[in-house]
Protein backbone atom coordinates (compact mmCIF):
# COMPACT_ATOMS: atom_id res chain seq x y z
CA UNK A 1 0.00 0.00 0.00
CA UNK A 2 1.10 3.21 -0.93
CA UNK A 3 2.40 5.15 2.52
CA UNK A 4 0.44 8.24 3.84
CA UNK A 5 0.93 11.30 5.69
CA UNK A 6 -1.48 12.00 8.61
CA UNK A 7 -3.61 14.11 6.52
CA UNK A 8 -3.68 12.19 3.56
CA UNK A 9 -5.53 9.22 5.67
CA UNK A 10 -7.25 11.53 7.85
CA UNK A 11 -8.50 12.69 4.10
CA UNK A 12 -9.13 8.87 2.97
CA UNK A 13 -10.97 7.85 6.14
CA UNK A 14 -13.29 10.69 5.78
CA UNK A 15 -13.74 10.95 2.42
CA UNK A 16 -17.93 11.86 1.65
CA UNK A 17 -17.26 13.00 -2.07
CA UNK A 18 -15.99 14.42 -4.92
CA UNK A 19 -17.76 16.59 -6.68
CA UNK A 20 -15.48 17.67 -8.95
CA UNK A 21 -11.70 16.53 -9.82
CA UNK A 22 -9.14 17.81 -7.06
CA UNK A 23 -12.54 18.46 -4.65
CA UNK A 24 -12.63 16.72 -1.50
CA UNK A 25 -15.47 16.71 0.15
CA UNK A 26 -15.34 15.63 3.93
CA UNK A 27 -17.04 14.85 6.84
CA UNK A 28 -16.83 16.73 9.73
CA UNK A 29 -16.11 15.91 13.41
CA UNK A 30 -16.17 18.75 15.54
CA UNK A 31 -18.07 21.83 13.99
CA UNK A 32 -17.03 25.07 16.54
CA UNK A 33 -18.65 28.10 16.46
CA UNK A 34 -17.83 31.82 18.00
CA UNK A 35 -20.09 34.64 18.46
CA UNK A 36 -18.51 36.68 15.80
CA UNK A 37 -18.61 34.44 13.03
CA UNK A 38 -21.72 32.37 13.34
CA UNK A 39 -24.30 34.59 13.90
CA UNK A 40 -24.72 35.47 10.31
CA UNK A 41 -24.44 32.02 9.21
CA UNK A 42 -27.73 31.41 11.77
CA UNK A 43 -29.32 34.55 10.50
CA UNK A 44 -28.74 33.35 7.14
CA UNK A 45 -30.02 29.92 7.74
CA UNK A 46 -32.93 31.02 9.25
CA UNK A 47 -33.46 33.56 6.29
CA UNK A 48 -33.32 30.19 3.76
CA UNK A 49 -35.77 28.44 6.40
CA UNK A 50 -33.30 25.81 7.05
CA UNK A 51 -32.28 26.25 10.55
CA UNK A 52 -31.18 22.85 11.66
CA UNK A 53 -27.92 21.73 12.19
CA UNK A 54 -26.48 18.01 11.39
CA UNK A 55 -25.72 16.68 15.20
CA UNK A 56 -26.09 18.98 18.13
CA UNK A 57 -23.38 16.89 19.63
CA UNK A 58 -20.78 17.47 17.22
CA UNK A 59 -21.33 21.09 17.32
CA UNK A 60 -19.34 23.24 20.32
CA UNK A 61 -20.30 27.21 20.65
CA UNK A 62 -19.07 29.62 22.97
CA UNK A 63 -18.91 33.46 23.11
CA UNK A 64 -15.27 34.42 23.71
CA UNK A 65 -13.99 37.42 21.34
CA UNK A 66 -16.22 40.12 23.36
CA UNK A 67 -16.97 38.98 26.78
CA UNK A 68 -18.87 40.22 28.95
CA UNK A 69 -20.50 41.62 25.96
CA UNK A 70 -19.31 45.58 25.32
CA UNK A 71 -21.89 47.03 23.60
CA UNK A 72 -25.48 46.28 21.91
CA UNK A 73 -23.97 44.74 18.94
CA UNK A 74 -21.88 42.61 21.00
CA UNK A 75 -24.76 41.55 22.94
CA UNK A 76 -26.56 40.60 20.17
CA UNK A 77 -24.10 38.37 19.05
CA UNK A 78 -24.06 36.45 22.04
CA UNK A 79 -27.76 36.50 22.05
CA UNK A 80 -28.08 35.18 18.31
CA UNK A 81 -25.78 32.54 19.60
CA UNK A 82 -27.31 31.43 22.76
CA UNK A 83 -30.60 31.34 21.53
CA UNK A 84 -29.65 29.10 18.31
CA UNK A 85 -27.60 26.51 20.90
CA UNK A 86 -30.75 26.46 23.29
CA UNK A 87 -33.52 25.62 20.42
CA UNK A 88 -31.08 23.42 18.96
CA UNK A 89 -30.29 21.45 22.14
CA UNK A 90 -26.50 22.19 21.86
CA UNK A 91 -25.29 21.40 24.72
CA UNK A 92 -21.44 22.29 24.81
CA UNK A 93 -22.44 25.98 24.72
CA UNK A 94 -20.14 27.78 26.74
CA UNK A 95 -20.98 31.40 28.05
CA UNK A 96 -20.59 33.66 30.76
CA UNK A 97 -18.72 32.22 33.77
CA UNK A 98 -17.84 28.55 31.56
CA UNK A 99 -16.33 31.00 28.36
CA UNK A 100 -12.75 31.49 27.59
CA UNK A 101 -10.59 31.19 24.45
CA UNK A 102 -12.11 28.91 21.88
CA UNK A 103 -9.01 27.22 21.21
CA UNK A 104 -7.81 27.12 24.70
CA UNK A 105 -11.37 25.84 25.78
CA UNK A 106 -12.30 23.42 23.51
CA UNK A 107 -9.09 21.28 23.92
CA UNK A 108 -9.59 21.29 27.60
CA UNK A 109 -12.71 19.71 27.27
CA UNK A 110 -11.25 16.94 25.43
CA UNK A 111 -13.26 17.60 22.49
CA UNK A 112 -10.46 17.02 19.61
CA UNK A 113 -8.94 14.02 18.90
CA UNK A 114 -6.62 12.21 16.66
CA UNK A 115 -8.13 11.44 13.25
CA UNK A 116 -10.81 14.19 13.67
CA UNK A 117 -11.79 16.58 11.18
CA UNK A 118 -12.59 19.96 12.90
CA UNK A 119 -14.21 23.20 11.33
CA UNK A 120 -14.58 26.78 12.78
CA UNK A 121 -15.07 30.17 11.58
CA UNK A 122 -12.04 31.39 12.82
CA UNK A 123 -8.50 30.96 11.24
CA UNK A 124 -6.47 29.55 14.27
CA UNK A 125 -8.60 26.60 14.29
CA UNK A 126 -5.19 24.88 12.93
CA UNK A 127 -4.17 25.04 16.62
CA UNK A 128 -6.36 21.64 16.99
CA UNK A 129 -3.60 20.13 14.91
CA UNK A 130 -1.62 19.61 17.98
CA UNK A 131 -4.09 16.16 18.92
CA UNK A 132 -3.26 14.68 15.55
CA UNK A 133 -6.57 16.24 14.02
CA UNK A 134 -6.69 17.90 10.02
CA UNK A 135 -8.57 21.24 11.75
CA UNK A 136 -9.18 24.32 9.63
CA UNK A 137 -9.99 27.42 10.09
CA UNK A 138 -13.17 28.56 8.02
CA UNK A 139 -15.30 31.36 7.05
CA UNK A 140 -19.13 31.70 7.51
CA UNK A 141 -20.33 29.87 4.25
CA UNK A 142 -18.24 26.95 5.08
CA UNK A 143 -19.44 27.18 8.67
CA UNK A 144 -22.77 27.39 8.15
CA UNK A 145 -22.76 24.47 5.59
CA UNK A 146 -20.80 22.47 8.46
CA UNK A 147 -23.52 23.59 10.58
CA UNK A 148 -25.86 22.22 8.50
CA UNK A 149 -24.67 19.41 6.56
CA UNK A 150 -21.76 18.37 9.00
CA UNK A 151 -19.75 19.00 5.42
CA UNK A 152 -16.71 20.75 4.40
CA UNK A 153 -15.26 21.33 0.74
CA UNK A 154 -10.95 21.13 0.86
CA UNK A 155 -8.49 20.73 -1.85
CA UNK A 156 -6.16 17.95 -0.50
CA UNK A 157 -3.26 19.95 0.48
CA UNK A 158 0.26 18.78 0.47
CA UNK A 159 2.15 18.53 3.48
CA UNK A 160 5.30 20.34 4.22
CA UNK A 161 7.66 18.29 7.19
CA UNK A 162 9.00 20.57 9.52
CA UNK A 163 11.63 18.80 12.01
CA UNK A 164 12.90 20.47 15.27
CA UNK A 165 16.04 19.69 16.21
CA UNK A 166 18.53 20.24 18.86
CA UNK A 167 17.23 21.04 21.92
CA UNK A 168 15.85 24.24 23.11
CA UNK A 169 17.95 26.09 25.22
CA UNK A 170 17.22 27.87 28.42
CA UNK A 171 14.32 30.74 27.68
CA UNK A 172 13.92 30.03 24.46
CA UNK A 173 10.06 28.25 24.11
CA UNK A 174 7.51 27.04 21.44
CA UNK A 175 6.60 30.31 20.55
CA UNK A 176 9.94 30.79 19.77
CA UNK A 177 10.11 28.03 17.59
CA UNK A 178 7.21 28.93 15.51
CA UNK A 179 8.48 32.34 14.80
CA UNK A 180 11.26 31.18 13.49
CA UNK A 181 9.57 28.97 11.19
CA UNK A 182 7.38 31.38 9.70
CA UNK A 183 10.45 33.07 9.66
CA UNK A 184 11.83 30.87 7.73
CA UNK A 185 8.75 29.67 5.54
CA UNK A 186 7.04 33.18 5.01
CA UNK A 187 4.23 34.35 5.20
CA UNK A 188 2.56 32.62 2.17
CA UNK A 189 5.08 29.73 2.02
CA UNK A 190 2.51 26.80 3.48
CA UNK A 191 -0.69 28.41 1.23
CA UNK A 192 -2.81 25.63 0.89
CA UNK A 193 -0.43 22.95 2.77
CA UNK A 194 -0.10 21.02 5.86
CA UNK A 195 2.66 21.86 8.25
CA UNK A 196 3.47 18.56 10.06
CA UNK A 197 5.73 19.63 13.00
CA UNK A 198 7.94 16.61 13.68
CA UNK A 199 11.86 15.66 15.65
CA UNK A 200 12.97 15.32 18.64
CA UNK A 201 12.13 18.99 20.38
CA UNK A 202 7.94 18.19 19.55
CA UNK A 203 8.38 15.19 21.41
CA UNK A 204 9.58 16.20 24.10
CA UNK A 205 6.80 19.36 23.91
CA UNK A 206 3.76 19.05 26.67
CA UNK A 207 0.62 19.47 24.55
CA UNK A 208 0.03 23.14 25.26
CA UNK A 209 3.28 23.57 23.61
CA UNK A 210 2.27 22.06 20.59
CA UNK A 211 -1.06 23.81 20.23
CA UNK A 212 1.32 27.06 20.23
CA UNK A 213 3.32 25.78 17.52
CA UNK A 214 0.65 24.44 15.16
CA UNK A 215 -1.88 27.70 16.33
CA UNK A 216 0.53 29.97 14.22
CA UNK A 217 0.67 27.17 11.06
CA UNK A 218 -2.15 30.35 9.08
CA UNK A 219 0.74 32.68 9.68
CA UNK A 220 2.65 31.00 7.17
CA UNK A 221 -0.70 30.39 5.21
CA UNK A 222 -0.86 26.65 6.63
CA UNK A 223 -4.36 25.25 6.31
CA UNK A 224 -3.47 23.05 9.81
CA UNK A 225 -0.93 22.40 11.62
CA UNK A 226 -0.56 19.04 12.58
CA UNK A 227 1.73 17.01 15.16
CA UNK A 228 1.85 13.00 15.68
CA UNK A 229 -0.57 11.63 18.24
CA UNK A 230 1.48 9.85 21.20
CA UNK A 231 1.55 9.34 24.57
CA UNK A 232 1.88 12.84 25.79
CA UNK A 233 -1.53 12.76 23.45
CA UNK A 234 -2.85 10.13 25.61
CA UNK A 235 -1.73 11.15 28.98
CA UNK A 236 -3.47 15.11 27.99
CA UNK A 237 -7.00 13.26 26.56
CA UNK A 238 -7.04 9.96 29.46
CA UNK A 239 -9.40 11.74 32.09
CA UNK A 240 -11.92 11.41 28.59
CA UNK A 241 -10.73 8.49 26.52
CA UNK A 242 -10.10 5.97 30.03
CA UNK A 243 -13.62 4.71 29.30
CA UNK A 244 -13.03 3.70 25.45
CA UNK A 245 -9.87 1.69 25.96
CA UNK A 246 -8.28 -0.99 28.12
CA UNK A 247 -5.17 1.05 29.47
CA UNK A 248 -2.97 3.80 27.83
CA UNK A 249 -0.68 1.37 25.88
CA UNK A 250 -3.97 0.53 24.19
CA UNK A 251 -4.83 4.26 23.34
CA UNK A 252 -1.31 4.40 22.37
CA UNK A 253 -1.79 2.23 19.87
CA UNK A 254 -5.04 2.88 18.13
CA UNK A 255 -3.28 6.64 18.46
CA UNK A 256 -0.22 5.52 16.15
CA UNK A 257 -2.60 4.43 13.34
CA UNK A 258 -2.86 8.28 12.40
CA UNK A 259 0.98 8.72 11.81
CA UNK A 260 2.54 9.20 8.78
CA UNK A 261 4.00 6.11 7.07
CA UNK A 262 7.86 5.92 6.34
CA UNK A 263 8.35 6.80 3.09
CA UNK A 264 5.08 8.93 2.21
CA UNK A 265 4.86 11.74 0.19
CA UNK A 266 6.22 15.09 1.62
CA UNK A 267 6.02 18.43 -0.41
CA UNK A 268 9.14 19.56 1.13
CA UNK A 269 11.13 18.44 4.00
CA UNK A 270 12.59 21.39 6.42
CA UNK A 271 15.24 20.95 9.06
CA UNK A 272 15.25 23.60 12.12
CA UNK A 273 18.39 23.05 14.60
CA UNK A 274 17.12 25.04 17.66
CA UNK A 275 20.09 24.46 19.66
CA UNK A 276 21.39 28.17 19.49
CA UNK A 277 18.40 30.12 18.15
CA UNK A 278 17.75 33.37 20.39
CA UNK A 279 14.41 34.01 21.96
CA UNK A 280 12.91 35.38 18.60
CA UNK A 281 10.46 38.97 18.49
CA UNK A 282 8.49 40.46 15.55
CA UNK A 283 9.37 44.05 13.65
CA UNK A 284 7.19 45.55 11.08
CA UNK A 285 3.76 44.17 10.02
CA UNK A 286 4.48 41.00 8.79
CA UNK A 287 4.29 37.98 10.92
CA UNK A 288 7.76 36.38 9.06
CA UNK A 289 9.08 39.77 9.98
CA UNK A 290 11.10 38.03 12.95
CA UNK A 291 14.68 38.75 14.42
CA UNK A 292 16.63 37.83 17.32
CA UNK A 293 15.26 39.27 20.67
CA UNK A 294 19.63 40.91 21.45
CA UNK A 295 18.74 42.81 17.80
CA UNK A 296 15.64 44.80 18.98
CA UNK A 297 15.76 45.10 22.57
CA UNK A 298 15.82 48.16 24.06
CA UNK A 299 12.92 49.53 21.67
CA UNK A 300 9.82 50.82 24.41
CA UNK A 301 6.68 49.66 24.70
CA UNK A 302 3.68 51.44 25.99
CA UNK A 303 1.47 47.86 26.99
CA UNK A 304 2.32 44.05 27.46
CA UNK A 305 -0.04 41.82 27.01
CA UNK A 306 -0.08 37.71 28.11
CA UNK A 307 -2.96 36.16 26.77
CA UNK A 308 -4.84 34.79 23.66
CA UNK A 309 -4.76 30.94 21.96
CA UNK A 310 -1.21 31.21 21.26
CA UNK A 311 0.01 31.96 25.23
CA UNK A 312 -2.87 32.05 28.22
CA UNK A 313 -2.31 28.85 28.70
CA UNK A 314 -1.42 27.50 32.43
CA UNK A 315 2.50 26.42 31.45
CA UNK A 316 2.89 30.41 29.38
CA UNK A 317 1.33 32.06 32.56
CA UNK A 318 3.61 29.99 34.34
CA UNK A 319 6.86 30.95 32.68
CA UNK A 320 5.67 34.66 32.80
CA UNK A 321 5.65 34.66 36.54
CA UNK A 322 8.75 33.02 37.19
CA UNK A 323 10.20 36.03 35.86
CA UNK A 324 7.66 38.46 37.49
CA UNK A 325 8.03 37.11 41.02
CA UNK A 326 8.81 39.33 43.69
CA UNK A 327 9.61 41.81 41.23
CA UNK A 328 7.29 45.11 39.74
CA UNK A 329 6.89 46.17 36.00
CA UNK A 330 7.74 49.23 34.84
CA UNK A 331 5.76 52.20 35.62
CA UNK A 332 5.14 52.79 31.80
CA UNK A 333 3.71 50.01 31.00
CA UNK A 334 0.49 48.85 31.50
CA UNK A 335 0.69 45.14 31.95
CA UNK A 336 -2.59 42.52 30.96
CA UNK A 337 -3.14 39.33 31.76
CA UNK A 338 -5.65 37.11 30.01
CA UNK A 339 -5.96 33.18 31.64
CA UNK A 340 -7.28 31.94 28.46
CA UNK A 341 -10.13 29.91 30.20
CA UNK A 342 -11.12 29.54 33.76
CA UNK A 343 -9.52 26.17 34.50
CA UNK A 344 -6.23 28.19 33.64
CA UNK A 345 -7.44 30.76 35.84
CA UNK A 346 -8.18 28.92 39.01
CA UNK A 347 -5.39 26.74 38.52
CA UNK A 348 -3.07 29.84 38.19
CA UNK A 349 -4.75 31.57 41.21
CA UNK A 350 -3.97 28.24 43.39
CA UNK A 351 -0.66 28.14 42.00
CA UNK A 352 -0.32 31.66 42.80
CA UNK A 353 0.38 33.08 39.71
CA UNK A 354 -2.69 35.43 39.93
CA UNK A 355 -1.16 37.03 42.67
CA UNK A 356 2.10 37.14 41.29
CA UNK A 357 0.84 39.09 38.20
CA UNK A 358 -1.32 41.33 40.29
CA UNK A 359 1.90 42.32 42.84
CA UNK A 360 3.63 42.78 40.26
CA UNK A 361 1.33 45.81 38.78
CA UNK A 362 -0.79 43.69 36.34
CA UNK A 363 -3.99 43.55 35.23
CA UNK A 364 -5.98 40.23 35.20
CA UNK A 365 -8.49 40.17 33.12
CA UNK A 366 -11.24 37.64 32.63
CA UNK A 367 -10.71 34.90 29.88
CA UNK A 368 -11.36 36.47 26.48
CA UNK A 369 -9.73 37.20 22.91
CA UNK A 370 -10.20 40.72 23.50
CA UNK A 371 -7.08 42.64 23.18
CA UNK A 372 -5.97 40.44 20.55
CA UNK A 373 -7.62 41.49 17.81
CA UNK A 374 -8.05 45.50 19.21
CA UNK A 375 -11.91 44.24 20.29
CA UNK A 376 -12.09 45.09 24.10
CA UNK A 377 -9.63 44.81 27.01
CA UNK A 378 -6.77 46.52 26.29
CA UNK A 379 -6.94 48.06 22.54
CA UNK A 380 -4.29 50.60 21.76
CA UNK A 381 -4.35 54.56 20.97
CA UNK A 382 -2.61 55.51 18.07
CA UNK A 383 1.28 55.57 18.10
CA UNK A 384 1.69 53.19 20.96
CA UNK A 385 3.30 49.63 20.97
CA UNK A 386 2.50 46.86 22.69
CA UNK A 387 4.90 43.47 23.46
CA UNK A 388 2.37 40.56 23.20
CA UNK A 389 1.89 36.83 23.23
CA UNK A 390 -0.52 37.20 20.62
CA UNK A 391 -0.77 36.09 16.79
CA UNK A 392 -0.67 38.70 14.63
CA UNK A 393 1.52 42.07 14.14
CA UNK A 394 -0.63 43.39 11.59
CA UNK A 395 -1.03 47.07 10.68
CA UNK A 396 -4.05 48.07 13.51
CA UNK A 397 -4.52 44.57 14.29
CA UNK A 398 -4.75 45.68 18.44
CA UNK A 399 -6.03 49.17 17.71
CA UNK A 400 -6.17 51.34 14.88
CA UNK A 401 -2.45 53.10 14.38
CA UNK A 402 -0.69 51.00 17.14
CA UNK A 403 2.42 48.81 16.41
CA UNK A 404 2.64 44.95 17.85
CA UNK A 405 5.29 42.74 18.32
CA UNK A 406 4.96 39.12 18.99
CA UNK A 407 7.08 37.21 21.35
CA UNK A 408 7.23 34.42 23.88
CA UNK A 409 5.51 34.74 27.29
CA UNK A 410 8.85 34.62 29.29
CA UNK A 411 10.23 37.28 26.86
CA UNK A 412 6.39 39.53 27.54
CA UNK A 413 7.18 39.19 31.14
CA UNK A 414 11.25 40.58 30.82
CA UNK A 415 10.01 43.40 28.85
CA UNK A 416 6.98 44.32 31.29
CA UNK A 417 9.97 44.60 34.05
CA UNK A 418 12.00 46.57 31.69
CA UNK A 419 9.87 48.41 30.07
CA UNK A 420 11.65 48.41 26.47
CA UNK A 421 11.82 44.45 24.93
CA UNK A 422 14.11 42.71 26.99
CA UNK A 423 15.96 39.42 26.68
CA UNK A 424 14.63 37.12 29.21
CA UNK A 425 17.66 35.23 30.00
CA UNK A 426 19.14 37.87 31.63
CA UNK B 1 -24.85 34.76 -11.09
CA UNK B 2 -23.74 37.94 -10.09
CA UNK B 3 -22.14 40.78 -11.87
CA UNK B 4 -19.11 41.04 -13.23
CA UNK B 5 -16.50 43.41 -14.56
CA UNK B 6 -15.94 47.26 -14.18
CA UNK B 7 -13.64 49.93 -13.60
CA UNK B 8 -10.39 48.40 -11.67
CA UNK B 9 -8.44 49.47 -8.56
CA UNK B 10 -4.88 48.76 -8.42
CA UNK B 11 -3.45 47.53 -5.04
CA UNK B 12 0.22 47.63 -5.69
CA UNK B 13 1.31 45.43 -2.41
CA UNK B 14 1.69 41.90 -1.76
CA UNK B 15 0.10 39.83 1.40
CA UNK B 16 -3.17 42.71 2.06
CA UNK B 17 -4.50 41.11 5.16
CA UNK B 18 -8.49 40.59 6.02
CA UNK B 19 -7.69 43.22 8.77
CA UNK B 20 -6.54 45.76 6.21
CA UNK B 21 -9.86 44.91 3.64
CA UNK B 22 -12.27 45.26 6.66
CA UNK B 23 -10.56 46.21 10.40
CA UNK B 24 -12.11 43.84 13.54
CA UNK B 25 -13.90 46.08 15.08
CA UNK B 26 -16.65 46.00 12.61
CA UNK B 27 -17.00 42.46 12.91
CA UNK B 28 -19.74 43.03 15.32
CA UNK B 29 -21.77 44.26 12.52
CA UNK B 30 -24.08 41.81 11.70
CA UNK B 31 -26.14 43.75 8.81
CA UNK B 32 -23.55 42.96 5.85
CA UNK B 33 -24.41 47.01 4.58
CA UNK B 34 -23.11 48.14 7.61
CA UNK B 35 -19.36 47.28 6.36
CA UNK B 36 -19.88 49.28 3.25
CA UNK B 37 -18.10 52.94 4.65
CA UNK B 38 -15.31 50.50 6.47
CA UNK B 39 -13.74 48.76 3.42
CA UNK B 40 -9.87 49.15 3.20
CA UNK B 41 -9.99 51.52 5.75
CA UNK B 42 -7.26 50.16 7.18
CA UNK B 43 -4.64 49.79 4.21
CA UNK B 44 -1.76 52.32 4.25
CA UNK B 45 -0.18 52.63 0.94
CA UNK B 46 1.05 55.49 -1.43
CA UNK B 47 -1.35 56.90 -3.43
CA UNK B 48 -4.35 54.70 -2.05
CA UNK B 49 -7.24 56.70 -0.25
CA UNK B 50 -10.00 54.54 1.36
CA UNK B 51 -12.28 57.68 0.90
CA UNK B 52 -11.20 58.24 -3.30
CA UNK B 53 -13.01 57.70 -5.96
CA UNK B 54 -10.93 55.11 -7.29
CA UNK B 55 -12.39 53.06 -4.51
CA UNK B 56 -15.61 53.67 -4.87
CA UNK B 57 -15.94 53.04 -8.70
CA UNK B 58 -14.16 49.99 -8.43
CA UNK B 59 -15.48 46.92 -9.69
CA UNK B 60 -12.25 44.64 -10.13
CA UNK B 61 -9.31 44.49 -7.50
CA UNK B 62 -5.76 43.46 -8.93
CA UNK B 63 -3.55 42.95 -6.70
CA UNK B 64 -0.36 41.51 -5.78
CA UNK B 65 0.60 37.65 -4.24
CA UNK B 66 -1.00 36.27 -0.96
CA UNK B 67 -4.42 39.06 -1.05
CA UNK B 68 -6.64 38.03 1.96
CA UNK B 69 -4.22 36.47 4.40
CA UNK B 70 -4.76 36.43 8.27
CA UNK B 71 -8.34 36.00 9.58
CA UNK B 72 -11.09 33.62 8.12
CA UNK B 73 -13.41 36.60 8.61
CA UNK B 74 -15.92 36.41 5.32
CA UNK B 75 -16.67 39.85 6.31
CA UNK B 76 -13.85 40.54 3.93
CA UNK B 77 -15.46 39.32 0.65
CA UNK B 78 -19.01 40.71 2.04
CA UNK B 79 -17.23 44.13 2.31
CA UNK B 80 -15.75 43.75 -1.15
CA UNK B 81 -19.73 42.92 -2.38
CA UNK B 82 -21.49 45.81 -0.64
CA UNK B 83 -18.74 47.95 -2.27
CA UNK B 84 -19.75 46.48 -5.85
CA UNK B 85 -16.66 44.15 -6.18
CA UNK B 86 -17.18 41.05 -6.88
CA UNK B 87 -13.83 39.85 -8.32
CA UNK B 88 -10.36 39.77 -7.18
CA UNK B 89 -7.54 39.31 -9.87
CA UNK B 90 -4.09 38.22 -8.20
CA UNK B 91 -0.90 35.35 -8.53
CA UNK B 92 -2.27 34.29 -5.39
CA UNK B 93 -4.72 33.90 -2.65
CA UNK B 94 -4.73 32.99 0.98
CA UNK B 95 -6.92 29.39 1.07
CA UNK B 96 -9.81 30.52 3.30
CA UNK B 97 -10.46 33.95 1.74
CA UNK B 98 -10.22 32.19 -1.80
CA UNK B 99 -12.48 29.87 -0.73
CA UNK B 100 -14.59 32.81 0.89
CA UNK B 101 -15.02 34.41 -2.49
CA UNK B 102 -16.60 31.32 -4.16
CA UNK B 103 -18.65 30.66 -1.41
CA UNK B 104 -20.03 33.66 -2.04
CA UNK B 105 -20.13 33.21 -5.91
CA UNK B 106 -17.41 35.63 -6.43
CA UNK B 107 -14.42 35.37 -8.49
CA UNK B 108 -10.64 35.01 -7.02
CA UNK B 109 -8.40 34.76 -10.44
CA UNK B 110 -5.21 33.22 -10.41
CA UNK B 111 -3.08 34.56 -12.54
CA UNK B 112 0.59 34.14 -13.17
CA UNK B 113 2.93 36.81 -11.70
CA UNK B 114 3.77 37.95 -15.64
CA UNK B 115 0.08 38.33 -16.53
CA UNK B 116 -0.69 39.94 -13.30
CA UNK B 117 2.43 42.62 -13.98
CA UNK B 118 1.11 43.21 -17.81
CA UNK B 119 -2.62 44.15 -15.96
CA UNK B 120 -0.45 46.67 -13.57
CA UNK B 121 1.03 47.95 -16.77
CA UNK B 122 -2.70 49.86 -17.33
CA UNK B 123 -2.96 51.17 -13.91
CA UNK B 124 -4.00 54.53 -13.94
CA UNK B 125 -5.16 54.64 -17.34
CA UNK B 126 -9.13 54.65 -16.37
CA UNK B 127 -8.77 50.58 -17.01
CA UNK B 128 -11.65 48.10 -16.79
CA UNK B 129 -12.02 44.61 -17.27
CA UNK B 130 -14.81 42.84 -18.97
CA UNK B 131 -15.23 39.16 -18.20
CA UNK B 132 -16.38 36.30 -20.63
CA UNK B 133 -17.05 33.33 -18.33
CA UNK B 134 -18.00 30.80 -20.64
CA UNK B 135 -15.37 31.28 -22.78
CA UNK B 136 -12.71 31.78 -19.83
CA UNK B 137 -11.34 35.31 -20.72
CA UNK B 138 -11.16 38.96 -19.75
CA UNK B 139 -10.48 41.71 -21.55
CA UNK B 140 -8.63 45.10 -20.12
CA UNK B 141 -9.60 48.41 -21.71
CA UNK B 142 -7.72 51.64 -20.74
CA UNK B 143 -6.01 54.47 -21.98
CA UNK B 144 -3.60 52.33 -23.48
CA UNK B 145 -5.43 50.30 -25.77
CA UNK B 146 -7.51 46.52 -25.24
CA UNK B 147 -5.82 43.91 -24.21
CA UNK B 148 -7.35 40.08 -23.74
CA UNK B 149 -6.50 37.97 -21.44
CA UNK B 150 -7.28 34.21 -20.36
CA UNK B 151 -8.03 32.85 -16.92
CA UNK B 152 -9.62 29.26 -15.83
CA UNK B 153 -11.53 28.44 -13.08
CA UNK B 154 -11.55 24.65 -11.17
CA UNK B 155 -14.83 22.77 -12.28
CA UNK B 156 -15.74 23.61 -8.22
CA UNK B 157 -15.27 27.15 -8.36
CA UNK B 158 -17.45 27.30 -11.94
CA UNK B 159 -20.14 25.52 -9.92
CA UNK B 160 -19.98 27.95 -7.27
CA UNK B 161 -19.80 31.31 -9.31
CA UNK B 162 -22.63 29.62 -11.27
CA UNK B 163 -25.26 28.02 -8.37
CA UNK B 164 -23.94 31.80 -6.61
CA UNK B 165 -22.24 29.83 -3.67
CA UNK B 166 -21.64 27.07 -1.72
CA UNK B 167 -25.48 26.74 0.31
CA UNK B 168 -27.49 25.95 -2.35
CA UNK B 169 -25.17 23.81 -3.62
CA UNK B 170 -24.32 21.91 -0.77
CA UNK B 171 -28.00 21.00 0.19
CA UNK B 172 -29.10 20.22 -2.92
CA UNK B 173 -26.23 17.53 -2.83
CA UNK B 174 -25.83 16.18 0.75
Amino acid sequence: MKPLTIAEKIFRSHLKDEPFPGTKVLGIDVVMCHEITTPIAINDLVARGMDRVFDATKIKAVVDHVTPSKDTKTAMQAKILRDWARRHGIMDFFDIGQNGVCHALFPEKGFIRPGNTVIMGDSHTCTHGAFGAFAAGVGTTDLEVGILKGVCAFREPKTIRVNIIGSLPKGVYAKDVILKVIQTLTVNGATDRVIEFRGPVVDAMSMESRMTLCNMAIEAGGTSGICMPDAVTVDYLWPFISGDYADKAAALADFTRWHSDDGCDYERVIEIDVTNIEPQVTFGYKPDQVKNVSEIAGTPVDQVYIGSCTNGRLEDLRVAAEILKGRKIAPTVRGIVSPATPKVFREADAEGIIKIFMDAGFCVTNPTCGACLGMSNGVLAPGEVCASTTNRNFNGRMGKGGMVHLMSPATAAATAIAGVIADPRR
Amino acid sequence: MKKFGGPVLFLDRADINTDEIIPAKYLTEIDKDALRPHLLEDLKMDGFDPAGDALKNARVIVTRANFGCGSSREHAPWALEVNGITAVIAPSFARIFRQNMFNCGMMAIELDEAQVAALFERAGDGAAIEFDLKSGKFAVSSGKGRAEFTFSLAGFDRELVESEGWVGFADKRY
